[in-house]
């Protein structure tokens, strides 16, 4: 109780309220902007939340990360384009329920189960924060580093069909965290003799060049779309009533959330997928998922809101960040000096359980605000894309420049932001990069500190939770080649080409049914889940 | 198409085959150099190295490049590739753009050189109508006092503020 006493008075503070407030609007407004998303926006924001204190750098950090998904589903839902990359499967059934008319009624139900998620996990969190003190402590230098092994192991898991390329980009983040003066026998890596190298890559250049500015290279080499909004029907808040009826689906969604959220390297979309996937295993009418289900939006909308607050535990408790996002949030802890694990439950529980505070009450905020604000939330979507292009393109630059008024840090950015641009051209992921950078060096320096007390192999493993995590990643290994094995199929395969018969009957049928044709062409393009920016 | 289906991304087939080579070629030229460019401390265990974590790195790039292009169906580049590769230097003139922009700001100063860049590549990249440039030199004006004005972030005052009269002058360092 007097933990909890404490907490409050961390957030009783105008400072931590205004972060709140900027924090919980400012990333509503930054996921209804198909384009932006909370990477660019966390990455642009990272330096300047550095002359901030801890918790209220932290508290518009996580706002924007917690709203940014309540916002990103306006977009998904009423022009099938989702705002982020996570409200990919929003879009399944939020449009079809747009097309019919009830657009106010797929919005009303996201924000609920997003409330619902969000709140769930946050709950979640405090229950499981004594445990969580209990087992921290027990991870020492090597369980850290089988942890960060499995953090890196699971990113490339995560992304199926793309592993090998996965694999060697988190290998080039690796790399380009050993970069500079090496800290233990001050020798030089790949330097170069270059004196602006002996420094090292900084990793905040590096986000920002990989998000904020290939987004606005690549927004500024794009067209600008047209945007048609239909008007819909029914009322904000009926969702809630609606989300009552579905209790099973949104426990066990958010669920999902929670579960996967805490494991590094899985997050979002397969939580999201997950739930989605049991959702219409269970539901009376499972046909009806993909056209406009109240269930599968409750589903998508429930899990990825859980996540957020989940992927803080092993942040907090072990120093490990899961995704991009918290990798970013990492390097607020460094820089006030404050280090994320097992100590920090031990010694500042007061400031964990504030975060999880202020992630209840921006749960809240956002849900009033959405209600308050929606209908013109919606117009900005309309924003053109090369305008945004040329407004992060300038907000990159306070966010490199201010690090150390360095013109090399921004030619690094820049470098960074061609190589992101590319990325994003040929779909291929960025987080990779970011997490390999980060668990590179957390697994240098926990496997050079664990092998100075084993003598043997075993020694490394003879631990239990060493040892669980030890099992943990031979079962992903032997299961993830035994999968490949059986689906063995070129990296590049085209689909097949449409038969002469389809072609023939499309002829036949004439010009009226190109309309219906035009209309399939642009869900299926907005439809395939494409990393957008992440 | 099944739900799983649409959400494994999918890899662009024009310009990958060009990337994959190029990122192979490059992970083993710099592989090639890693007993130059790091070192190895006799006396010190294997996992305790500078090469270590490096060596780890560089063997992990060239086997996932290699044998991602080793998978491929196609490793030539055809036509599409060449379009793509096109593609790709296109934003070579934005990044050039933001780069006149770091080296002008420390001499012309915050303010007018992001309402001059915003303006001006609004007006570069197709956005023509008074409305727009309006908005382009307010949210450059708000950019400049939300970040350098109210959150403080480091950014120098610039040469030519040196030229304004006494307290205009601390103004124009400290806030603009």
């Amino acid at each position: 109780m007097d933990v909890f006493a404490d907490a409050l008075l961390v957030l009783a503070r105008w400072d931590v309220l205004i972060a709140l407030l900027v924090g919980s609007i400012g990333g509503v407004a930054i996921g209804a902007i198909p384009g932006v998303g909370p990477a660019v926006a966390i990455a642009i924001l990272l330096p300047a939340t550095f002359s901030l204190d801890p918790i209220v750098g932290l508290t518009v950090l996580l706002g924007i990360y917690g709203s940014s998904m309540y916002g990103g589903s306006i977009p998904a839902i009423l022009i099938n384009t989702p705002g982020t990359a996570v409200n990919a499967l929003t879009t399944y059934d939020g449009f079809p329920m747009t097309l019919r008319g009830e657009g106010r009624r797929a919005l009303s139900l996201a924000y609920s189960a997003s409330f619902f998620g969000g709140i769930f996990s946050v709950v979640c969190l405090i229950l499981l924060a004594p445990l969580l003190a209990k087992v921290a402590p027990m991870f020492g230098s090597r369980e850290i580093f089988l942890a960060a092994l499995l953090g890196i192991l699971l990113v490339v898991v995560a992304h199926k069909g793309q592993m090998l390329i996965a694999g060697a980009l988190s290998g080039f983040g690796i790399l380009l965290g050993t970069v500079g003066l090496e800290p233990v026998k001050y020798t030089r890596r790949f330097t170069f003799d270059q004196s602006w190298l002996a420094g090292g890559i900084d990793l905040i250049v590096v986000v920002l060049g990989l998000f904020a500015l290939s987004q606005a290279f690549l927004l500024l080499t794009m067209d600008d779309e047209k945007i048609r909004i239909t008007k819909s029907r029914g009322s904000l808040f009926q969702g809630f009533r609606e989300l009552a009826r579905h209790p099973r689906v949104a426990a066990i969604s958010a669920s999902f959330g929670v579960l996967m959220g805490m494991i590094p390297g899985v997050g979002e979309f397969t939580a999201q997928f997950m739930s989605y996937t049991s959702a219409r295993k269970l539901s009376k009418t499972p046909e009806a998922f993909g056209h406009g289900s109240s269930e599968g939006l409750i589903a998508s909308e429930t899990a990825n809101n859980a996540v957020p607050g989940a992927a803080m535990i092993p942040l907090l408790a072990l120093g490990i960040p899961g995704e991009a996002l918290t990798a970013m949030m990492l390097s607020v802890f460094y820089v006030h000096n404050v280090v994320p694990g097992p100590g920090l439950f031990a010694f500042q529980m007061d400031f964990i359980v504030a975060l999880y505070l202020a992630l209840l009450i921006l749960n809240v905020l956002v849900v009033v605000f959405l209600l308050i604000s929606t209908g013109w939330l919606v117009y900005l979507t309309k924003i053109p894309n090369r305008f945004l292009g040329v407004c992060i393109l300038l907000l990159s630059f306070v966010g490199v420049y201010s690090i150390r008024n360095s013109g090399v840090d921004c030619a690094i950015a820049a470098v960074f932001g061609l190589i992101g641009y590319v990325l994003k051209r040929l779909n291929l992921p960025i987080v990779p990069i970011v997490l390999g950078m980060v668990l590179g060096g957390i697994m240098e320096v926990k496997l050079r500190a664990a092998m100075n007390r084993v003598k043997t192999p075993i020694d490394f493993i003879d631990r239990p939770i060493a040892f669980l995590l030890f099992c943990i990643i031979v079962v992903i290994c032997v299961s993830t080649l035994w999968r490949v094995w059986r689906e063995w199929t070129p990296v590049d395969r085209r689909k097949p080409g449409k038969k002469a018969s389809a072609r023939f009957a499309k002829r036949l049928a004439g010009r009226h049914t190109r309309h219906f044709d035009d209309r399939l062409k642009i869900q299926r393009r907005t439809r395939r889940y494409d990393h957008l920016g992440s | 198409m099944s739900q799983e289906a649409d959400l494994s991304p999918k890899t662009r087939g024009a310009g990958q085959v060009v990337f994959v080579l190029a990122a192979l070629i490059l992970s083993l030229l710099l592989l090639s150099q890693i007993r130059s460019q790091t070192a190895w401390v006799d006396g010190t265990k294997l996992t305790a190295q500078p090469r270590f974590w490096p060596s780890v790195a560089l063997i992990t790039m060239v086997l996932g490049f290699g044998m991602h292009a080793w998978r491929m169906t196609r490793r030539r580049p055809n036509r599409t590739d060449w379009v793509e590769l096109r593609r790709w230097a296109e934003p070579l003139e934005y990044a050039l753009w933001f780069m006149g922009f770091v080296w002008l700001v420390p001499l012309v100063g915050f303010l007018p050189m992001s309402i001059a860049f915003s303006v001006a590549l609004t007006w570069r990249v197709g956005y023509r109508s008074g409305l727009m440039t309006g908005l382009a030199v307010v949210f450059a004006a708000t950019v400049v006092v939300v970040f350098k004005g109210l959150l403080g972030v480091k950014i120098p005052g610039a040469a030519i503020y040196e030229y304004l009269p006494g307290a205009l002058r601390s103004f124009f360092i400290l806030y603009l």
